[in-house]
């Protein structure tokens, strides 16, 4: 028996460590992986906590976190759902606020087949238009008001292939398998411009605005770490940041 | 509840699963039979190298294998240049590629039952045969085949099962198109993150009835365990 006590003393050891006081457990909407690299780090330097980063689909970090999920922030890929679980209960009041508001576009990771109005939509000469679920993802959700907007919904619904989430989208482009798609203009731009391929970005006008907002969890009320990674997100260091992967903030 | 136009969607994706795992059961017994054969029969140095490529699937998590799968079978991958060239287009988001990927994917819960049933049986059997003048053929399958048939069964059960289960691979490379590679797992966990529990719940409920049936089919139908 004694001998099966000490794995268990050694995972109870890690669990502590990894409750730390100065560490914050925050879930990010997959579209923002890239910027929230870089902002944690930032944070890292600037004020000695660390940020434990999850990416993932918004809908999913909502059943984890119904379900008691560690996390004390989420920087969701929405509005709704930070504002649904503070009406719930699971987030706390008062802290919500949009941290970026986020750019469609349509992509391909050949060059010269996007041209800068998206006629390519309209002339066709591909097999499938890669596309988060639009019943999960707001850039899905997106896509299809944009296209709807266009009058172009039916002719391009059947050639949809569904992603599970954004990053996967921006994957079924990337390996070649869908010759275009409607990915996140965080995804593919670099710098301030469009890394690789070609790309169209879709007109704010044609669809709702993509904002995404930041809330406190339950599991972060009160906490040092969650409040200060808040606050450096509203500061001109993460703006900056935010703004060089093409969102408005 | 339930609208007509959500139960119409998940009975698409049953029937689609239903069709993609009977396809794949049926591919299977006919490649992997031989497979078996050799493996159970071959003195080869490659024996081991190939039985460990056949049980790969077991231990590799699906999305390696719906990664790799997705590299190989796109513009730029060896079985993606193949299927171009030969005029078949590519494979991802079509219900081939689903059939492509599920042939690999299952392959070890059909080749091992046999291998098993076939090394389980000896070489004595087929040495009497061929005294009777038997060609190795006919004696395989009047002599080898109805010897390993529990072995078959198991085969056929766990090849179907399995890909009834399938869940990584088909998220990887299927891109959830309706009537084509939407299939129950899928369907399933588009329910749960989109917070149709409810919806989720007679599919997911549904799902473990079956796996039950099926596992209980073959621990009581299939007597190997206890002939010898």
């Amino acid at each position: 028996m004694s001998r099966r006590i000490q794995p268990l003393a050694l995972i109870a050891l890690l669990f502590t460590t990894a409750a730390h006081a100065d560490e914050v457990q925050i879930a990010v909407a997959a579209n923002f992986t890239a910027p929230a690299k870089l902002i944690a780090a930032d944070f890292e330097k600037a004020t000695g906590h660390k940020a434990q980063l999850v990416f993932g689909a918004t809908g999913k970090f909502y059943a984890q976190i119904k379900n008691g999920a560690p996390f004390e922030v989420l920087l969701a890929a929405d509005d709704t759902t930070p504002a649904k679980l503070e009406k719930e209960g699971a987030a706390v009041a008062g802290t919500r606020f949009t941290y970026a508001t986020g750019r469609l576009v349509l992509w391909s990771a050949k060059p010269a087949v996007v041209d800068d109005k998206g006629e390519v939509l309209k002339k066709g000469g591909f097999d499938h238009v890669s596309i988060a679920n639009p019943k999960l993802a707001p850039y899905g959700a997106a896509a299809v008001e944009a296209l709807t907007a266009l009058k172009l919904l039916d002719a391009i619904q059947p050639k949809f292939v569904q992603a599970e989430n954004i990053a996967q989208a921006h994957q079924f482009i990337a390996t070649g398998n869908a010759l275009i798609g409607f990915v996140a203009l965080s995804q593919v731009m670099k710098d301030g411009k469009i890394g690789e391929g070609s790309a169209w970005i879709v007109p704010a006008n044609l669809h709702q605005p993509i904002k995404q907002d930041a809330v406190i969890l339950d599991k972060g009320k009160g906490k040092p770490a969650a409040e200060a990674w808040l606050k450096f997100l509203k500061g001109d260091k993460a703006k900056a940041v935010i703004k060089s992967f093409g969102y408005e903030v | 509840m339930l609208s007509s136009v959500n139960l119409a969607s998940d009975l698409g994706a049953v029937w689609l699963t239903f069709k993609l795992a009977t396809v794949v059961t049926l591919l299977l017994l006919l490649i992997g039979t031989p497979i078996a054969w050799w493996l159970a029969r071959t003195r080869s140095w490659w024996k081991g190298p190939v039985g460990a490529v056949v049980a790969l699937p077991i231990v590799l998590p699906p999305t390696v294998l719906g990664f790799y799968l997705l590299l190989l079978m796109g513009p730029n991958g060896v079985i993606g240049q193949f299927t171009l060239w030969a005029g078949i287009g590519l494979l991802p988001f079509t219900f081939g590629g689903l059939v492509v990927a599920s042939v690999f994917y299952s392959m070890p819960f059909v080749v091992q039952p046999i291998q098993n049933a076939f090394e389980a049986m000896g070489d004595k059997p087929m040495e009497a045969a061929a005294t009777l003048r038997a060609s190795p053929l006919d004696a395989f399958f009047t002599v080898a085949v109805p010897l390993a048939k529990p072995g078959f069964l198991t085969a056929a059960i766990l090849g179907f099962a399995h890909t009834v289960g399938e869940f990584g691979v088909v998220l990887m490379i299927g891109g959830n198109i309706p009537d084509k590679t939407r299939v129950v797992s899928v369907q399933i966990y588009d329910h749960v993150e989109a917070l149709e529990y409810g919806q989720a719940h007679w599919l997911a409920g549904g799902m473990v009835v079956f796996s039950f049936l099926v596992l209980l089919a073959l621990y009581t139908l299939n007597p190997t365990g206890r002939r010898k």
